[in-house]
Order: structure tokens, then C-alpha cells, then sequence
């Protein structure tokens, strides 16, 4: 499997990742060479095998529906870059230069 | 290599947890005193080996005190007073979370992971933060943004990874116990490199709930030690159900040193030739061939068993890891905590700080996990590896009803030289070959020190069935207390 340059911005820009000249270059050459090892699982006929999700029998956990204290809102804003009373300030996600999805 | 050389190893850096436990109790030491040669140790160490990204010293004197007042009560825990190691990837209150990384430099966590609680609740000494891979991610430690650990055995070479700051820390006396955390193979594999007692509990054993997402499915934490009894100590203060992580389990914690025995009788032990692998070295394999023939002198029947898709879970890990990683690692966006970049938009400032605040192989993970789970490539890769992971963990359960543990390498060299496998990202995934299945199928290893190549430690790995941890730690020490490894003390 050989990725192009295109490939990798398409990936780059799903996964919100900037990348310099140099990265987009070398990611390129290292993601084709781990695909080709990935592609040993090719040879593996698995039409009628189930995926695997998880690994223990817990399914369907539930607790009981009960307000329970949470965090202090000065604790959990304490680390935020940016503050806007008691909110995270961000910019306009939607309209301005942002793509739609 | 016989015995420490350097004026900071003393008796009380050289103490097992259960010896000092009993020293403590006794009043023959104090919790300060154990504390604080534990600190010198770090002063003396850390320019050399750098096993941590920040010292706890003064958390460390005040929780000493606390514990030697808690002694004096006579209310000791098995941990109280006892100095041990944090991976970085495990929030603490009070003091910085980085997981290794420039995208969190700085990070106070508003709460504590349940296993740091634990701790907490037992009078543990939390001697500092270590060292790790960037989020977990690498076999040597050497991709953290804040520098690398040296081996202790050798300091031109790596102390494997991801937890080689724990390990290093352990190895070499900056800590009696030790806490990190596998994903596939980043507790034992740096317990191997570094000659010391390494458990990664089955999947759900311990809660994950404070510890720094990688692959949600594979992430287990677990203790580091020097004697696999100190092991066991440490795994039964953090297992157990917690309300917070849903994945943990509601099985009752065994007495894990209960089952500590000094023979074998009675056992059936797994060999897999499938554990074999080219690139594998010769004192590796000489040194697991002696500690399985050992096992079998202290009364364990060896029987061969097959694990037929032991090769393809290094692939089905390189997928699997990284889509869990480039979903959980979404979270660091610049907008709640950590680094943020200044942008003129959204979009922009989302690509500047994650392009600047990831390291390469973080960045790399991102994007073949993004590259497994997008449109047109969900099937063919992601799918896919779930499926051959199905057929890893049948393997297990199929060589599991025919015995009671499995004893291999726990990897295929010993420590490699620093540098020498960081332009090859694949090279370096190799280095878990032998430990990446035991997290693909949720089952218990631990990594036990078996002899030496060329100077360096060499580790058995012994894996069990699902929450059959007393087995895994009955092996191991059985064939510990039949050899005097745990002794042997690394030059620094």
C-alpha cells in the first residue's frame, strides 16, 4: 500500500493535524512501509469470524440514575488557555472562514 | 553487577516492600528516613538516568510524616510509608500530568486517578512522576518531548518503554514499588529491559478511571517491583471494581500473596514455538530455555501448546492502538487544558496546536489510526483487525484449556542502544512482539527476571487465563526463589 502526498492531507486534515513539508513527506514513507507489514492480515480468510470489540463478558453496565456532586467549575476551568466567565471561549466554530462539514 | 557501587545505594534503597513494611512496623526505620534516602538516591541519579519528569519531594516528606504518624497509631497499611513511582500518564492533584508530552506541559489534573486514591487511602510515599514514551506511545522511552531514561544497566542504552521511567526508577532504587501502565506491552517490556518484577493484570482488572487514554480496549495499569511478592502486594492495593470505569470488574481481589508458593506441583506450564522468532537473540533464548527447564525441576508439567496467529498480532495491534489513540487523543484541542496556538479561526488554531504540541510517533499513531477508521478503509483495516484479533484470543482460550500458564520471552532482545531503532518506526514495534498478544486478548502477564546476555537482564513472561493473576504471580515467584536474579543490583 503506497500513500500519496494527497492521502496523507486528506488524513492530516480528518485528524486536525497541521503538518510541515518535511512531515507530510516522511509520514507519507513511513505509514506506506507499516501499511505493507499491516498487510499480512490479508492472508487470513476471517468472512465468518466476529470481530472482537471488547474482551470481557461486561455488557450493558448501568448505575443508578442519582445526582452525584461533580467537579467545582474553578477546578475543571483552572487549565483552560482561554476564559470567558465560567466558560471555555473559543472561536465562532461555524460561519467566518470554516468550512461546513 | 553484583552489588551496588555508589554511596546512595544503602540498605534502605536495597529494601523489598515487604521488608521495609516490617522494618516500618517494627520502628527499627522511619517513613521519613526511607523516604529521604530514597530522595537522595533521586538527587544523585537523576542527571544520569532522568527516570522522572518531576520530583515529588515535597508531597513525598509530608505523606512520610503522615505515615509515620499512622504508624505510631498502628493503623498501617501494606503500603503505608512505602516510596513509590508514578508514570506520568496517572493524574495527581498535586503535581503536574504531562504524559511526556508539550501538548499537556504544565497540566494540573482537577482529580486523582483511582489507583493514585488508592494509594493515597494507604500511606503511600509518592516519590515523583516518571518518565514515559509520548502518551504511552513507543518501546523505549525515548519519545517522551522532555528527554529520555537510561538503562540502568548500561547507560548508553534505552530502559525500554513505554513505562521506562518507572522501570529505571525501580531498577535502580529511586523507588521500591512502581506504577505503569500496558497498552501492549509497556509494563513488561521495561521491566525486562531493566532486570525487575513487571504485571500487566487482565483487562479490567484494575480502573483505568485518572489514567491518560491511549487504546481504551488494551490499556491495563499495573506494578512495578523487584521481587514478584512486592508485585503482588501492589496489584491487590489497586484492583477492584471502581464505579468510575465501567469496564472494571466486580470479581472480588484475591489475597494475591496467598498464593505465592515455593513449588510448582501440579501445574501444567504452555511452551509456544510460535515464540520463536527470527532476530531473536541467542542469550535470550538460552536464558528462557534454562528458566523453563527450571520450572519443570520445581514440579510443573511443560507441555507444548500452539498459538497459530501469534504473527499477526503485532499488525492487528498497529491498527487497533492507533484508532483507539487518534479517537482519544482528539480530546486535546486547545480549547479546555494544555497548549493553545494562537489562530484566526477555529479550524486553524485546532492544526496549529496539535501539529506543534504532538511528537512524531504521536502524530504518526494519529494518522494510521485516522487512515484505519476513514471512509473506504473502516473494512479492510479496522474491521478487519477485530476479526484476527478474535482468532488471537481463541488461540488463548483453546492453549488455556489444556493448561494452567504459558511461559515465553518477554521479548526478543535485551536493551537496545538509545537511538538505534528511532529512524525505523517498525523496528521499534517489534520490541513488542511477544507482549502484544497478552493485551489483544485481555489475559494477565508478568515479566520476571530469568538471567543475563552480555551483561544485560533477560525476562520470562508468564501469561495466565482471564483473572487467574495468582497463577501468573505463582509461577513467577516459584522460579524467582529459585534463583538469586532479584538480587543482582545494576552499576549506577
Amino acid at each position: 500500500m503506497t500513500l500519496t502526498i494527497a492521502d496523507v492531507d486528506h488524513v492530516a486534515s480528518l485528524a486536525r493535524l497541521g503538518l510541515t513539508p518535511e512531515e507530510r513527506e516522511q509520514m507519507r514513507e513511513q505509514l506506506s512501509t507499516i501499511l505493507e507489514h499491516i498487510a499480512l492480515l490479508n492472508e487470513l480468510d476471517t468472512e465468518a469470524i466476529p470481530p472482537t470489540a471488547q474482551v470481557i463478558a461486561l455488557t450493558n453496565v448501568m448505575r443508578d440514575d442519582e445526582v452525584r456532586p461533580s467537579l467545582p467549575v474553578e477546578a475543571v476551568l483552572a487549565n483552560a488557555p482561554r476564559r470567558s466567565g465560567d466558560y471555555f471561549e473559543v472561536h465562532t466554530p461555524l460561519g467566518g472562514d470554516e468550512e461546513l462539514p | 553487577m553484583s552489588a551496588g557501587n555508589s554511596s546512595t545505594w544503602t540498605e534502605l534503597t536495597s529494601l523489598t516492600a515487604a521488608e521495609a513494611r516490617r522494618l516500618l512496623d517494627e520502628r527499627k526505620i522511619s517513613a521519613v528516613e526511607l523516604a529521604e534516602a530514597h530522595l537522595a538516591r533521586i538527587e544523585a541519579l537523576e542527571p544520569t538516568l532522568h527516570c522522572h519528569l518531576h520530583v515529588m519531594a515535597d508531597v513525598a516528606r509530608e505523606q512520610a510524616r503522615e505515615a509515620d504518624a499512622r504508624i505510631e497509631r498502628g493503623e498501617a497499611a501494606p503500603l503505608t510509608g512505602i516510596p513509590i513511582s508514578l508514570k506520568d500518564v496517572l493524574c495527581t492533584m498535586d503535581a503536574p500530568t504531562t504524559a511526556a508530552s508539550r501538548i499537556l506541559e504544565g497540566y494540573r489534573s482537577p482529580y486523582d486517578a483511582t489507583v493514585v486514591q488508592k494509594l493515597r487511602e494507604q500511606g503511600a510515599v509518592f516519590v515523583g512522576k516518571a518518565n514515559t514514551d509520548e502518551f504511552a506511545m513507543g518501546s523505549s522511552t525515548e519519545n517522551s518531548a522532555f528527554g529520555g531514561t537510561k538503562n540502568p544497566w548500561d547507560t548508553t542504552r534505552v530502559p525500554g518503554g513505554s513505562s521506562g521511567g518507572p522501570a529505571a526508577a525501580v531498577a535502580s532504587g529511586e523507588a521500591i514499588l512502581g506504577l505503569g501502565s500496558d497498552t501492549g506491552g509497556s509494563i513488561r517490556q521495561p521491566a525486562g529491559f531493566c532486570g525487575i518484577v513487571g504485571v500487566k493484570p487482565t483487562y479490567g482488572r484494575v480502573s483505568r478511571y485518572g489514567l491518560i487514554a491511549f487504546a481504551s480496549s488494551l490499556d491495563q495499569i499495573g506494578p512495578f517491583a523487584r521481587t514478584v511478592e512486592d508485585a503482588a502486594i501492589l496489584l491487590e492495593a489497586i484492583a477492584g471494581h471502581d464505579p468510575a470505569d465501567s469496564t472494571s470488574s466486580p470479581l472480588p481481589v484475591p489475597t494475591y500473596r496467598a498464593a505465592l508458593r515455593p513449588d510448582l506441583r501440579g501445574l501444567r506450564i504452555g511452551i509456544a514455538q510460535e515464540y520463536s522468532v527470527p532476530g531473536m537473540e541467542p542469550g535470550v533464548a538460552t536464558a528462557v530455555e534454562a528458566a523453563i527447564d527450571r520450572l519443570k525441576e520445581l514440579g510443573a508439567e511443560i507441555v507444548p501448546v500452539s498459538l497459530p496467529h501469534t504473527k499477526y498480532a503485532l499488525p492487528v495491534y498497529y491498527i487497533t492502538a492507533p484508532a483507539e489513540a487518534s479517537a482519544n487523543l482528539a480530546r486535546y484541542d486547545g480549547v479546555r487544558y494544555g497548549l493553545a496556538c494562537e489562530a484566526s479561526s477555529l479550524r486553524e488554531m485546532y492544526e496549529k496546536t496539535r501539529g506543534r504540541g504532538f511528537g512524531a510517533e504521536v502524530k504518526r499513531r494519529i494518522m494510521l489510526g485516522t487512515y484505519a477508521l476513514s471512509s473506504g478503509y473502516y473494512d479492510a483495516y479496522y474491521v478487519k483487525a477485530q476479526k484476527v484479533r478474535t482468532l488471537i484470543k481463541r488461540d488463548f482460550d483453546e492453549a488455556f484449556e489444556r493448561v494452567d500458564a504459558i511461559a515465553v520471552p518477554t521479548s526478543p532482545t535485551v536493551a537496545f542502544p538509545l537511538g538505534a531503532r528511532l529512524d525505523d518506526p517498525y523496528q521499534m514495534y517489534l520490541a513488542d512482539v511477544f507482549t502484544v498478544p497478552a493485551n489483544l486478548a485481555g489475559i494477565p502477564g508478568i515479566a520476571v527476571p530469568c538471567g543475563f546476555s552480555e551483561g544485560l537482564p533477560v525476562s520470562l513472561q508468564v501469561l495466565a487465563k482471564p483473572f487467574d493473576e495468582e497463577t501468573a504471580l505463582r509461577v513467577a515467584y516459584a522460579y524467582e526463589q529459585s534463583e538469586g536474579w532479584w538480587r543482582m543490583r545494576p552499576p549506577v
